[in-house]
């Protein structure tokens, strides 16, 4: 029989696996992908956490969730697609110019 | 039943995730996120959330990654530049790793400590959770002004984004 702790350790993996991607690559699309699969992880939490409970809130707020990655993920291509415009790379160590 | 599945779906998005990361072309990165997505899907259905997993597949599988897809095309930047040098050096990066995966062992312990907490099979609320009916009721009373200003959101990012992507003339 599958628990809620079966979907709390998978969802702590996964948020994990995003983690070590947004510390390791050095490629500002895959740093914005790893985002979204912690931000996936964090949906399957609440999903399984609604379940449990036994309402429709978890739903919900993954609908809002969805939403705004959705917006996120427009203004985070578009800054990338101006950075490459200037600096012709992805590599997040090109873009320290604000960095005191 | 339940637990193989659970078990399939769950080895498929962890595989991919890994993938996603271990990559180092954006493009096939993009593709296994979207194997991860479907196999999150999965999972939403296991755990009777249907019209979750529909807008998933529908909004991060089919919108988010085709944006995501249209950027790397493109941008033209197949693969990564090389590590370059940078101030922290690879040790920073190291203990960086070393630390998200403490983070996962942490949660993993952490819940492995707690009961087994079974979910209810009450068909009532089974019924219930599953039902669209009772989300859009849900989403256009108790939650009507989150949503309103949701769509504010997306207005507002859909003109940053254009104007952020503009050419400067």
């Amino acid at each position: 029989m599958v628990s809620l702790n079966h979907f709390l350790i998978l969802s702590g993996v996964l948020f994990s696996i995003g983690t070590v991607g947004v510390f390791l690559r050095r490629n500002v699309i895959t740093i914005l992908l790893s985002i979204e699969i912690m931000l996936n992880a964090v949906n399957l939490t609440f999903v399984a956490a609604g379940r449990y409970i036994g309402t429709v809130d978890g739903q919900i707020i993954t609908f809002f969730v969805m939403t705004v990655a959705a917006a996120e993920a427009a203004v985070g291509l578009a800054l990338v697609i101006s950075l490459f415009r200037h600096r012709e790379t992805l590599s997040p160590e090109a873009f320290t110019s604000l960095k005191w | 039943m339940d637990l193989i599945s659970f078990y399939i779906f769950g080895a498929i998005a962890v595989l991919a995730s890994l993938g996603v990361v271990g990559q180092r072309n954006p493009m096939h990165s993009v593709m296994l996120l979207i194997v991860s997505f479907g196999a999150l899907a999965g999972l939403y259905i296991l755990l009777d959330a249907p019209f979750t997993a529909v807008t998933q597949i529908i909004i991060y599988a089919g919108a988010i990654m085709v944006l995501f897809l249209f950027v790397v095309m493109l941008l033209n930047a197949h693969t990564e530049d090389d590590l370059p040098k940078t101030a922290l050096g690879p040790r920073a990066l190291r203990i960086g790793i070393v630390l998200s995966l403490a983070l996962g062992l942490e949660v993993a312990f952490a819940l492995s400590r707690l009961g087994l907490t079974t979910f209810s099979n009450d068909p009532g609320t089974v019924s219930a959770i599953s039902s669209v009916a009772k989300i859009g009721t849900q989403l256009f009373t108790t939650h009507a002004f989150a949503f309103e200003v949701t769509s504010i959101l997306i207005l507002v990012s859909m003109v940053g984004a254009v104007v952020i992507a503009r050419k400067e003339s």
